[in-house]
């Protein structure tokens, strides 16, 4: 499950993430807290009522609807197999009888004298969840699932598409800059969680799903090649269900554009390591994105940041990154916040805030158009 | 909830519980007149950490506190009445549309009957409808079931059959439902409400379909025969069961409930019932529009000619939308529709990829006048859209028998046209971040006209603040207050706009004009494609006189002259001689130089 967003990205090598997995229904929880889960164990597991197949048995025997209980050779509650026989007319002089052989299995869920429809219910769908996160249960939810917290190296991306996948972090690019292009994506790379550094063309996508790698991690990607490889033009940004062979992840937005350079070397120094990647984003009321979690070894916990994730403030000094045209993409730290409104070029009144860039230029932006890169 | 003296209430406290802002403003009497005086807001705190409503509410509450110097919540963190001296509120009422507002799946037998008049009821009473599922929908049995069980809506509408009709295929209905054991969206521990307002033989036999799983309500039949809608009590159950189940179990409502002295209204609900209120009280047609991030509802209230009874519609598009479905505006608009409003070169590419950059960080604003263009181009299309789903809902009764005579033999009219006439629109009302925060109200007024294409003499204003959901709901509780709030604080009005139906040659002559009073007094001749802004004051008023040319149509015909008084406003007057309906140049070149010179005239972008 993604993270809820705070205002900015979270890119951190440690932090302690606990992660909350639920069934849709009501089911059976199979681990107990305290308990050590790797991120493929079912944690919980429960079955939801098969589907239902309706059959009017009135129209499929030309009875009036009244008329069907009297030749039911089935009853409510029974179970039936393809082929059996359900009703049967009364015919004439005992000739001329029909009879509706059931096409489906499943039980008998309900028969109506109103309308002469049949509900038969199919076999119950299994429903499991994975833990999805190495770690420790730390909380049992009775009859819905666990809680399961550990220490992760963290890693939000802007937007994704597909679901959950697992696998080893594979370094594609030398540098943050360099874009990932189909010929960096290598036939070893399969069920890999490949990182790339500025854009993700369409072709290193396609490889990717040829090769069989598990997701692909780069600054940015073309609109036009989402639309490629999705076949339809992304209308809003609800994902994670789309099933493409592959997770995409990008860090920082739509566009030929470097992923950030703090990002790029945390990846690379997690090479390797096992990850966990989620797809899934909902930009609505209550924001996901997607994300990356590399579960930290305790041998690797020494010395290094831990403790409960708190969202920066925006103040002088804090890093930024400029969200909006005409500096988008642009990195770099809060210069000053003036208090008072000021004229935009599009000619509204906005707060706006100071950055210095990585040019060390200094640029006037909107609050709006500028957000905090969490630590 | 209290017993209200309507002529003992001095102070008045009203919130909007939205899905990000909670808005609250604060009514006083003064000088013998109701008026809103002070306003605040805080992020709503629906969703962890606070997970209670009331906390965003007692922020914002207190925002307005501070800045009226009135202690409004008391030391126990509650709100303070009766007023007395400095101190507290006469009432308090408040909106909610936080959690994504009410969300319903309706059901009827007939698509375009039954079902669309369910639909009109769930979205009269400020539902977001998720799928209509009929009898004729072109879906199998088993594909409506399934479709049933993904959904997770709030609550469902079941309707179907006349009364004293055949009860068959409204059983049939429930019996798609009932097996498909649909699952609420908040929490798994309370039952799905059901609400059954179809053919009143037949309810006997929906409540044996369905067992103890639901909450089944039955109400009486939303289309009793088939040609009246009673959509009243089956709008009245959703509010109730939107606050006895949905409100109850989102994260601090019980609290709020007992807080309220009116029933709490989703939204959309409230900001239909004012329109609806100032369409009876003043006797026009109006239409509203509020387009935000991620929807874009229209409300109409349309009295059509033959009838005495005003028709209220609303409709939500759910994917249009300035941010979180800007895509999604783009897609179905296309790019090259939305770049006709454009007056300069754009490379196609970048935009693509700028407009997936303001859906995946919807709460950037245009820093350059480019971005800002682009994006009032946008919202032009947006508008543009959801008033053609909207027309195209807002219809007569389908299904009705028409008696027709001898004189009809050639006439086409049949039933299911729409009841949305431009022609007969009085007054048009904007609401929204793109339309009431436009840098100039000239941009508000010229996206409002390109988009809904006006004819003949309507008045444009904007809600100032998106005051109207607050109204709505006062005006259930005390209507003098809500009205007079309404003329004047509520609406800023842009002005009035001419527009003349019908096409011609460009350059050839559309209409003369002369106007009088308010400062002005002014003639001339509009050809064809052009567009004229005549400074008229808020407050002020001029007497307009048209003389249209053959062709042209200002209400009273083609090519008779039309007269009548104007209201002025921030923007004036705008003389419109594109026709209607509005046909931009094919030609990539003419359109952009079209679209300039109407730039030029309404004084869009001064900067450029």
């Amino acid at each position: 499950m993604a993270h809820a967003y705070a205002p900015g990205l979270t890119v951190t090598p440690r932090i302690r993430h606990r992660c909350r997995r639920v069934l849709p229904i009501a089911g059976k929880v199979l681990v107990a807290k305290g308990d050590q889960v790797a991120a493929r164990d079912v944690v919980a597991e429960t079955f939801m009522p098969g589907d239902v197949m309706p059959v009017n048995l009135a129209n499929a025997l030309s009875l009036p609807p009244a008329d069907v209980p009297e030749c039911l050779l089935k009853a409510e509650g029974d179970r039936i197999e393809v082929g059996d026989a359900i009703a049967q007319t009364k015919g004439m002089f005992g000739w001329f009888k029909s009879e509706y052989k059931s096409k489906v299995a499943g039980t008998i869920e309900s028969i109506s004298n109103v309308t002469g429809q049949m509900i038969v219910r199919g076999e119950p769908l299994p429903v499991q969840v994975q833990a999805y996160l190495t770690g420790e249960v730390a909380e049992v939810v009775p009859n819905e699932g666990v809680v399961i917290e550990s220490d992760v190296t963290f890693i939000q991306g802007i937007f994704g598409i597909g679901d959950e996948t697992f696998g080893p972090i594979r370094m594609a690019c030398a540098s943050q800059d360099d874009s990932l292009t189909a010929e960096r994506i290598t036939a070893d790379m399969k069920d890999a969680i490949v990182i790339g550094g500025a854009r993700m063309t369409g072709d290193a996508v396609r490889k990717a799903i040829e090769v069989g790698a598990a997701a692909v991690v780069a600054g940015g990607m073309d609109d036009q090649d989402l639309r490629e490889i999705l076949g339809y033009d992304l209308g809003v940004a609800i994902t994670g269900s789309e099933r493409l062979g592959v997770t995409l992840i990008i860090t920082e937005g739509f566009g030929e554009i470097a992923m950030a350079k703090r990002t790029f070397d945390l990846f690379a120094s997690r090479a390797g390591d096992e990850a966990a990647v989620n797809g899934a984003t909902q930009i609505r009321a209550g924001v996901m994105r997607p994300e990356i979690l590399v579960p930290c070894t305790k041998a690797a916990s020494s010395g290094e940041q831990s403790g409960k994730h708190t969202p920066g403030l925006l103040d002088v000094g804090a890093p930024v990154r400029i969200i909006r045209d005409p500096y988008f993409g642009m990195i770099g730290s809060v210069a000053g916040l003036p208090s008072e409104l000021t004229v935009l070029g599009s000619g509204s009144k906005a707060r706006v805030l100071d950055v210095t860039v990585e040019s060390g230029d200094v640029v006037t932006v909107p609050r709006a158009n500028v957000e905090i890169i969490e630590e | 909830m209290s017993q209200i003296d309507p002529d003992k209430i001095e102070v008045i406290l009203a919130t909007d519980c939205g899905s990000t802002t909670t808005k609250a403003i604060l009514i006083e009497k003064v000088d013998g007149e109701y008026r809103q005086t002070y306003r605040g807001e805080a992020p709503t705190t629906v969703e962890e950490p606070a997970a209670d409503v009331t906390v965003g509410v007692v922020n914002a509450v207190t925002e307005v506190g501070e800045l009226a110097g009135r202690r409004l919540i008391d030391d126990n963190g509650n709100i303070l009445r009766p007023s007395n001296g400095k101190d507290g509120c006469d009432i308090y009422i408040s909106t909610s549309s936080a959690g994504g507002g009410l969300q319903m799946m309706v059901a009827g037998v007939v698509r375009e009957m039954t079902a669309a008049s369910a639909k009109r009821a769930a979205l009269g009473a400020g539902a977001i409808v998720m799928d209509v599922i009929a009898s004729n929908d072109k879906r199998l049995p088993h594909e409506q079931i399934q479709r049933i069980r993904e959904l997770r809506p709030d609550m469902i509408l079941i309707s179907g059959g006349t009364d004293g009709g055949t009860t068959t295929h409204v059983v049939q209905i429930a019996e798609l439902v009932a097996p498909a054991k649909p699952q609420p969206r908040f929490g798994g521990a309370f039952r799905m409400p059901v609400i059954y307002a179809g053919n009143a033989d037949a309810a006997s036999l929906v409540e044996d379909v369905f067992d103890d799983s639901v909450e089944l309500s039955v109400v009486p039949n939303l289309r009793p025969v088939l040609e009246r809608e009673n959509l009243g009590p089956a709008r009245d159950a959703i509010h109730d069961l939107f606050l006895e189940h949905v409100m109850a179990h989102a994260p601090g409502y019980e609290k709020l409930i007992e807080w309220t002295d009116a029933p709490i209204m989703p939204t959309p609900g409230a900001v239909g019932n004012i329109l609806q209120t100032i369409a009876r009280r003043q006797g026009i047609n109006a239409v509203g529009v509020d387009i935000g991030g991620a929807t874009t509802d229209v409300f109409s209230v349309f009295t059509a000619p033959e009838s005495e009874e005003p028709a209220f519609n609303r409709t939500v598009s759910a994917n249009l939308g300035m941010s979180y479905s800007i895509s999604n505006v783009c897609a179905e608009a296309t790019l090259p529709s939305i770049l006709r409003w454009v007056h300069f070169d754009m490379d196609e590419r970048e935009l693509r990829n700028r407009v997936k950059n303001k859906m995946i960080r919807p709460t950037t604003i245009p820093q350059t006048l480019e971005a800002l263009v682009f994006e009032q181009a946008v919202a032009r299309e947006a508008l543009r859209l959801a008033y053609d789903q909207h027309k195209a809902f807002a219809t007569t009764l389908k299904g009705v028998q028409q008696q027709r005579t001898v004189g009809d033999t050639f006439s086409q009219e049949s039933s299911g046209q729409t009841i949305v006439d431009n022609m007969r629109l009085d007054l048009l009302v904007a609401s929204g971040g793109v339309l009431s925060h436009a840098p100039r109200m000239e941009q508000t007024a010229a996206m409002l006209i390109d988009a809904f294409q006006p004819e003949g003499i309507t008045t444009l204003a904007k809600d100032s603040i998106f005051m109207m959901p607050h109204l709505g709901v006062l005006a259930q509780v005390h209507d003098q207050a809500a009205m007079e709030v309404f003329e004047r604080d509520c609406l800023v009005y842009l002005g009035t706009c001419v527009a003349a139906k019908g096409t011609g040659k460009l350059g050839k002559p559309c209409f003369q004009y002369k106007v009088d009073g308010g400062g002005l007094n002014e003639a001339g001749e509009l050809n064809v494609g052009e567009m004229k802004r005549l400074p008229l004051d808020a407050g002020q008023s001029a007497h307009i006189s048209i003389e249209p040319a053959i062709g042209f149509d200002f209400g009273a015909g083609p090519g008779k002259p039309v007269e009548q008084n104007v209201r002025g406003g921030t923007v004036g007057l705008i003389l419109d001689a594109r026709g209607r309906p509005l046909i931009l140049p094919v030609s990539a070149s003419d359109c952009r130089a079209a679209v300039t010179s109407w730039i030029e005239a309404l004084e869009l972008y001064p900067q450029t």
